[in-house]
């Protein structure tokens, strides 16, 4: 067998993934070393990515002791994403109708006032100015405060908290007291909508959960949802346009037919995938994937972010086309636990692109800036933009 | 005739059928959860039907004949 290789983190550059997995996609899954760990497969083809996603013999629980966790965070926080079926779908099923297609439509309106807002305090503002922070943050930290019915006021403490257990170099304590911390916080808050209801998505949820939902699941719902408001879409925002402003002739190509956004979102998605180390299972049973054994027992990380570079998913994958064909990328995932919240994701991508280079026309990189990355993450994305116009 | 079916025991609520096929899927308000609009798709919907099934992340939908 060949020797273990490590995770693939160092990029070339900001919107390139890891050399390393172009060489890695030419065979199957491989053996990855886990500093303190049993080694791990690494998955990185696209076709054996997706088999695999969709096999029932995968277990995603992670308080089992052969989950491969990578990220900062101790087993048994991450509610339903880390649990497996029947479980699992009575958790989610709480949450689906809160995110359905028509559900979310419904919010344009006040996720474009909510960008609209962001902009007018961007563009009274000094220049340069970091858009991490001042717009691709704040922005789906609104509008999963909002949805939720956390007060905003205290986006910061939400912010540095979700962020805590996302570095796989770090120790799992270091997220395991962020997590508490955000645990306490929204088990008062939800203590409070049990005694008076409220119409938002913690309070229906309180309202319909049964008795086999305990305080301590509807406090894993509240601190996902927190966690995965925050993580996902800023760092996809924040990457989306530094992407388009690295390729001027695909923004060009946006701003010619701006009616081309979703299918730009989609590409984006692919191309820039920034889920990396995040997606981790465990074989109940012995699996063949492309030609290796995952035998039972083995932990197994799947590379999303390299299957969506996979020749098999598009053609020439390593170009960014906005007018490409829909791809069947991995970027929300597949399988039982493919992203819940990804109506919401995609609309917040389309409003928060449209509105800032509708708004701010000019936008530019300021000068000689060298936006700083998020290479050992488990969902990748910039620590800053400095942009002017 | 094709036949197309949607298994709502499968079906984690992605809305994936939804947003691609709005004509012939849509979700449930108080689940969440696929509704089948029609189960005789059009030959014109045909392809689109297919597409919306190759997305599906839970295999709920099929189509037979294929």
């Amino acid at each position: 067998m060949q020797a273990p290789v490590v995770y693939p983190s160092k990029r070339e550059g900001p919107l390139e993934p890891p050399a390393e997995f172009a060489v890695l996609r030419q065979g199957p899954p491989v053996w990855m070393v886990v500093p303190g760990r049993k080694p791990c497969w690494l998955v990185t083809r696209f076709e054996d990515a997706r088999a695999l996603l969709g096999d029932r013999r995968i277990s995603s629980d992670d308080t089992r002791a052969d989950y491969p966790q990578m990220a900062a965070v101790p087993p048994g926080l991450l509610s339903f994403l880390r649990m497996d079926d029947p479980r699992h779908g009575t958790i989610r099923r709480l949450l689906t109708p809160e995110f359905t297609v028509r559900r979310i439509s419904a919010l344009r309106t006040a996720i474009e006032d909510a960008a609209d807002g962001l902009l007018d305090e961007l563009a009274a503002g000094p220049r340069p100015v970091d858009l991490i922070a001042h717009y691709a943050l704040p922005l789906p930290s609104l509008v999963i405060c909002r949805l939720l019915g956390v007060p905003f006021e205290d986006h910061e403490f939400f912010q540095s908290r979700s962020a805590a257990i996302m570095s796989y170099d770090d120790p799992p304590e270091v997220g395991g007291r962020a997590m508490l911390e955000l645990g306490d916080y929204l088990g008062r808050l939800i203590d409070a909508k049990t005694r008076e209801p409220s119409d938002d998505m913690l309070g229906r949820v309180i309202a319909k959960a049964g008795a086999d939902v305990s305080r301590e699941d509807l406090v894993g719902i509240a601190r996902l949802l927190i966690v995965a408001g925050h993580e996902t879409t800023a760092n996809m925002l924040g990457v989306s346009v530094l992407a388009l402003l690295q390729h001027p002739d695909q923004l060009a190509a946006l701003r010619a037919d701006p009616t081309i956004i979703q299918n730009a979102v989609e590409e984006l998605l692919r191309h820039q995938t920034i889920v990396q180390a995040a997606v981790a299972r465990t074989a109940t049973e012995d699996i063949d994937v492309g030609g290796v054994t995952i035998a039972a027992g083995d932990g197994v990380i799947v590379a999303v972010q390299s299957a969506n570079r996979d020749e098999t998913v598009a053609e020439d994958p390593d170009r960014l086309d906005l007018t490409r064909p829909p791809t069947r990328h991995l970027a929300f995932g597949h399988g039982a636990h493919q992203c819940l919240g990804q109506a919401l994701a995609r609309l917040e991508l389309d409003i928060g692109l449209t509105r800032l280079f509708s708004r701010l026309p000019s936008l530019a990189l300021a000068a000689s800036h060298l936006p700083q990355a998020r290479e050992t993450a488990a969902v990748y994305g910039l620590h800053d933009l400095q942009v002017t116009w | 005739m094709t036949h197309l079916t949607a298994d709502r025991e499968a079906c984690r609520g992605a809305g994936q059928c939804t947003r691609l096929a709005p004509a012939l899927f849509d979700q449930d308000d108080d689940t969440g959860l696929v509704v089948l609009l029609t189960d005789s798709p059009t030959e014109a919907q045909l392809p689109t039907a297919r597409h919306a099934a190759s997305f599906c992340p839970t295999g709920a939908i099929t189509l037979s004949p294929p």
